[in-house]
């Protein structure tokens, strides 16, 4: 294959997010696996000095343009098509998060090219890039190779830790320019949340509970487990839907991401969002009553057992082991 | 006002997954067909815009087992207009999915004009693209994913919509209309209508049916190499035996670690 | 002459506004949906005959009940007197003497007028020094005492002081002709209508109203349904009763009859749009008092004039259906028993997968001919805090060499609880599946461990493919033990006290199986104070497992339960016959911190400990 492997750094809100280093590491392993250089791509208006931090690529293509400031998808793939078709890379890595999403399919398809999505690591494979993906909710792992010379593949977070992907080096950084229409898709203003008593992410241990905890009151045990453990009750997206914990609770793609020293993962299946929100806890305990549930797959220590039963049973022991060394 | 619902099936996976012999797509013989979870949002918000503001909403869906059922449980809820693509080759691609809609909405009598295209945010089996960003190209019309709310500014021509981002952030957007938005949530959980009503929707509403337009491909496909479970072994160390077993070990374990 | 002429006028005004309203009534009733009520005639005079001249359910609150007899009898000889002097005095002419003139009725009235007070003024007491919860201490009830009182001792008055005789004749009379023309404006107007609610009252109460649409107005609920409302006199014994009630939910039965009565009346607004919201669902009775019933049925069980609360809620439960008025979690659990078949939202295919715990294999009924189908019920197959109890009941069958076999993923949700939240169109679908089961299956007698399965089984399902019986396995064990052919090897010799659920209780009178079954097991059984009928439900039925709970709960009814039962003296065990109890108060005991002093425990589970 010849052309670079571009990776699409992510800026928001004056930030490059996490995901970017992410894929800078991968997109080495692939870049070093071809033969080929790595290209960080980044867009947006007045935010070059973020690209000095890029060092982990061979070079940086930087964008500016006003109407970049904000991430559109159709203006963030206008500006790709256009670097794409002058320059001609092999890959294209572009991030899975909410700020990106469809900004993969719609490259593609102004390009008149394939897409892959849900990728979860880059295999080179007989000198061509092949993605793995996890389809159906994390439950099937379905290994692609994209036709033609040159791959779109859109990249969950997690694929490699970020800290491989970041780099003291200083990048060669080259401006581009495009040109761009107005959009008919215009961003008004961010709305934040709420500030809440409890910041999760600063917390040390966090109880998580999904669809397995089965009702609003059995939040409680959760919460009885949280506190002899000294931490607090979070969620994955369906509780916090049903109502029963608030959006500030919510780990997940649209919630947050949290690097607790334990996360405890109570009835919580494992899909692909949740999983973005917590995989760089420390330890990570998981009950489901699924033996094959996708959670398995990043947990530490697994239990398959009726939550219920087991949430309980754990908050006991845990308690009888803390009564037990205050005595000795 | 007129707001034309996009309507996808996917494999549900209550079910368990086998691998087709192949090894390279899903065992079809005891698989079942849901209706994708966030198209469900996408109907209940056209629903709920038009309880508020009048006007139709129309249905389209390609033809897939259990299709029938979604369609029928769309009009039972209000849907005025259900429309089902038959016809198709089996197995289409999220990218041939899309080019259906696309061709489909522009030759069937009806489907436009609309004000606004909804559809799921994202499915389970996107492996190729998602629907909303490539029919909003093929018809021309403004995209805006990951949407939670929608509401109609000077009707006709503007919707207020907010998406989601991380850390519960939220993006407040103006979208010229026609428009293609992905819903991830509605302002209210997909409504329940009891199976007597479904069965009335069968009787008294007919779903129309159309035919696909001839694929024409002219791009390039992605190759599956290999499909297989994914199975979990081999990452978390299991902890054995009842309840009071397997947490009376976790708990030695979480107290060596200085956990409490 | 004048007298005559002045009674005649009396007369007419009291007949003119008492017709009037009480035809205001009769024309609401005529107007409303039609109810077949008219079959069994001998069986709805009995019930007259015990309820109503026996008084019988008053009588289980002795005082008051006691009471109330006399009060009853003595208006029973009293208006029987008034109308014999009435018609003397409306028409002179006639060759008949007053009632008071004939030596035996004065007697009676005599008897009855002083037992009549006496009756007075213990009710008195009752309600103004000793009131039981719940009792509505209106200014109705006041007035309706006050003229009974009057009614009474004029009469006696006039029986023992010939002096004052023509004037208390004239007191008594004019005063029950203000009575009556009171009365169908006051409570007591169910003093007319709950003789015919007896009579046309429900000959088996458990039974679920017609299919229907529901109801939201006057006009669609049935004549049964508003005659309730007239019949309630207001005791306050099914709040008193109700578990729902009791825990700080909002519905209160005795409220909710009393709704009903000012529907009849037009005191309320009678359908949607009439009032300045919701109409008679939202403005008067709110959808949280409508979802809170667990359809035990203890209100129905202990009102004496055999008013129909559960078939009133559930008809508005169909509306709220119909509009997709109900929380969430109810909104799941009935889309995955569409999608699934069960509540759960488990794939159909894992429905047997309990039956992989036992050493041996159980016969799939589709399969091969068995003698007894067993219908396992969702919460026995699928929910892992009851598999224990399944597979015990599965091992204590195949020891008692009984043929049997399941219908494995044939099986669905019986449907009881979707009927009693209101999705008639769903319980109609798992229905027929489960009856296109059966049909292809070949056994001769169903078994279920599960009485809320039993209940649909037993009543709502046509004749299960011409199945000899249905029978909870309660009942199937108790009969084995009869005949001899339970295997039983050892006594128990333990102290336990017994759940009677909801389904096996109330709804179809089986309390003596299961203690035969205990007995025989050497079990010392010890009575809950709320046993048999009084039974305090679990508060899963009527699909409240399925939903959620308000905040505003004081304490779930499971809870009050388990503390019923810890509160006996040498009991640790309680003993359960519903799958739903045995989770239900699992949880309870976990929640209050009482797994020291209590554990559940299905009765298979000692059956087998017994066989050995």
């Amino acid at each position: 294959m010849t052309g670079n492997v571009w990776v699409v750094a992510e800026q928001w809100r004056g930030h490059l997010s996490e995901i970017t280093y992410e894929m800078l590491a991968l997109g080495r392993e692939v870049a070093d696996g071809l033969g080929v250089p790595l290209t960080a791509v980044l867009a947006g208006c007045g935010i070059q000095e973020l690209a000095q931090t890029l060092g982990c690529a061979d070079n940086v293509l930087y964008v500016d343009h006003p109407l970049l400031a904000e991430p559109i998808p159709e203006l963030c793939a206008d500006a790709l098509a256009q670097l794409i078709e002058a320059r001609k890379p092999c890959a294209l890595l572009v991030p899975l998060t909410n700020v990106s999403l469809g900004v993969g399919t719609l490259v593609a398809i102004r390009l008149g090219n394939s897409a892959v999505n849900f990728c979860k690591d880059i295999k080179i494979v007989d000198g061509k890039l092949q993605a793995i993906c996890v389809m159906y909710g994390g439950k099937i792992e379905v290994a692609v190779e994209p036709a033609g010379g040159l791959a779109i593949v859109g990249v969950w977070p997690g694929a490699r830790p970020a800290d491989k992907g970041r780099s003291e080096r200083s990048p060669a950084i080259e401006e581009a320019t495009v040109t761009l229409e107005d959009s008919r898709v215009r961003l008004k203003k961010y709305i934040d949340p709420e500030a809440d008593d409890v910041d999760l992410t600063k917390q040390d241990v966090l109880v998580a509970v999904g669809r397995g905890i089965q009702s609003r009151d059995n939040i409680a045990l959760a919460e009885e487990l949280a506190k002899a453990l000294g931490g607090a009750v979070a969620g994955s997206r369906p509780v916090i839907d049903q109502g029963w914990l608030p959006l500030s609770s919510q780990i997940g793609k649209s919630g947050l991401a949290v690097k607790p020293k334990l996360y405890v993962a109570l009835g919580i299946s494992g899909a692909p969002e949740h999983i973005e929100g917590m995989k760089d806890a420390g330890l990570i305990v998981a009950v489901n009553s699924d033996a094959r549930a996708p959670i398995f797959n990043v947990a530490h220590y697994g239990i398959v057992g009726d939550v219920l039963e087991t949430l309980p049973a754990l908050t006991a022991a845990i308690e009888t082991r803390k009564a037990a060394s205050h005595h000795a | 006002m007129h707001i034309l619902v996009l309507l996808k099936m996917v494999p549900d996976v209550v079910e368990d997954l086998e691998i087709a012999p192949d090894g390279k797509a899903l065992d079809l013989e005891y698989l079942r067909m849901i209706l994708s979870e966030s198209d469900d949002h996408a109907l209940e918000q056209a629903l709920l815009m038009k309880e508020r503001h009048g006007g139709k909403v129309t249905v389209l869906a390609l033809d897939a087992p259990e299709v029938d059922d979604a369609l029928f449980t769309a009009a039972a809820k209000g849907a005025d207009r259900v429309v089902k693509v038959v016809g198709m080759d089996a197995g289409l691609t999220t990218r041939q999915a899309a080019r259906v809609f696309a061709q489909v909405i522009q030759s069937e009598t009806g489907l436009m004009p609309a004000d606004l295209v909804l559809t799921g945010v994202q499915a389970i089996d996107d492996l190729d693209g998602l629907i909303a960003p490539l029919v909003a190209h093929e018809l021309g019309l403004p995209y805006l994913g990951i949407v939670t709310r929608v509401t109609f500014d000077a009707p006709g021509q503007l919707v207020q919509a907010i998406k989601e981002y991380s850390g519960g952030v939220r993006g407040e957007f103006e979208v010229k209309l026609p428009a293609v938005l992905g819903m991830q949530a509605a302002e209210r959980p997909p409504r329940y209508v009891p199976v007597a009503k479904v069965r009335t929707a069968m009787k008294s509403q007919k779903i129309e049916c159309t035919p696909a337009p001839i694929a024409d491909g002219g791009w390039l496909a992605i190759e599956v190499v290999e499909m297989k479970r994914n199975e979990p072994a081999g990452h978390a160390e299991m902890l054995e035996g009842d309840a009071d077993q397997a947490s009376g070990r976790l708990c030695g374990i979480l107290a060596e670690r200085g956990i409490f | 002459m004048p007298d005559a002429l002045y009674l005649w006028v009396l007369t007419l005004i009291s007949f003119g506004l008492f017709g009037r309203r009480a035809y205001s009534y009769v024309k609401v009733l005529l107007g409303a949906r039609a109810e077949k009520r008219w079959d069994h005639v001998g069986q709805r005079l009995k019930l007259v005959l015990v309820n109503v001249l026996g008084q019988r359910r008053l009588l289980e609150e002795p005082v008051a009940g006691a009471a109330h007899f006399l009060i009853f009898w003595a208006f029973v000889v009293y208006a029987t007197s008034f109308f014999w002097n009435l018609i003397r005095g409306l028409f002179p002419f006639l060759p008949i003497p007053f009632a008071d003139q004939v030596p035996w009725v004065r007697v009676l009235l005599a008897v009855f007028g002083v037992l009549g007070l006496a009756a007075l003024g213990v009710a008195a007491v009752r309600r103004y020094f000793f009131a039981p919860p719940r009792l509505e201490k209106s200014r109705d009830a006041s007035i309706i005492l006050a003229l009974i009182a009057v009614v009474l001792i004029s009469a006696l008055a006039g029986l023992d002081f010939p002096e004052v005789a023509r004037a208390m004749w004239w007191v008594h009379m004019v005063t029950v002709l203000a009575f009556m023309a009171y009365l169908p404006y006051s409570k007591h107007m169910h003093l007319l209508a709950s003789p015919f609610g007896v009579f046309f009252g429900s000959l088996q109460p458990g039974s679920v109203p017609a299919a229907s649409e529901g109801a939201a107005r006057r006009d669609e609920f049935t004549w049964r349904q508003l005659l309730s409302g007239l019949a309630c006199a207001e005791c306050g014994r099914c709040d008193r009763a109700c578990p729902a009630f009791n825990s700080g939910f909002a519905l209160s039965p005795k409220m909710l009859m009393h709704h009903m009565k000012e529907l009849v009346r037009g005191d309320v607004p009678s359908g949607p749009g009439d009032g300045d919201g919701g109409g008679f669902i939202g403005d008067v009775v709110k959808p949280e008092e409508i979802w809170a019933c667990t359809s035990c049925l203890a209100c129905m069980t202990r009102c004496p004039v055999m008013n129909e609360h559960v078939p009133v809620l559930m008809e508005m439960r169909r509306r709220l259906m119909g509009e997709g008025n109900m929380d969430k979690s109810l909104q799941d659990a009935l889309k995955n028993l569409t999608r699934y078949g069960n509540s759960f939202g488990t794939a159909p295919r894992s429905r047997p997968k309990w039956t992989q715990q036992l050493q041996f294999s159980i016969k799939d009924a589709r399969k091969e001919p068995v003698q007894y189908l067993w219908f396992v019920g969702d919460y026995a197959s699928y929910d892992p805090r009851v598999a224990a109890a399944t597979c015990a009941a599965a091992r204590v069958f195949r020891k008692a060499g009984l043929d049997f076999g399941i219908l494995y993923e044939g099986e669905y949700n019986s449907g009881n609880d979707v009927r009693l939240a209101g999705e008639e169109g769903l319980f109609e679908t798992l229905r027929d599946k489960n009856l296109a089961s059966f049909a292809k299956a070949h056994f001769d007698e169903v078994i279920t461990t599960d009485p809320h399965s039993f209940q649909v089984l037993k009543h709502e399902y046509p004749a299960t493919n011409g199945a000899r019986s249905v029978r909870h396995h309660t009942q199937l064990l108790s009969d084995l033990i009869l005949s001899g052919e339970l295997p039983l090897r050892k006594k128990l010799g333990m102290k336990v006290t017994y759940h009677d659920p909801c389904y096996l209780g109330r709804y179809n009178a089986i309390f003596n199986a299961p203690r035969r079954v205990m007995a025989a097991l050497g079990l010392d059984l010890v009575e809950m104070p709320q046993n048999r009928t009084y039974a305090y439900c679990c508060g899963a039925g009527g699909g409240r497992i399925w939903m959620e709970d308000p905040p505003a709960i004081k304490e779930r009814p499971a809870l009050t339960r388990v503390r019923e039962a810890a509160s006996l003296k040498g009991v640790h065990t309680l003993v359960v016959v519903c799958p739903k109890d045995l989770v239900m108060f699992q949880d309870a005991i976990k929640t209050i911190g009482l797994e020291d002093k209590l554990e559940v425990k299905e009765l298979s589970e000692l059956v087998e400990q017994a066989m050995g």
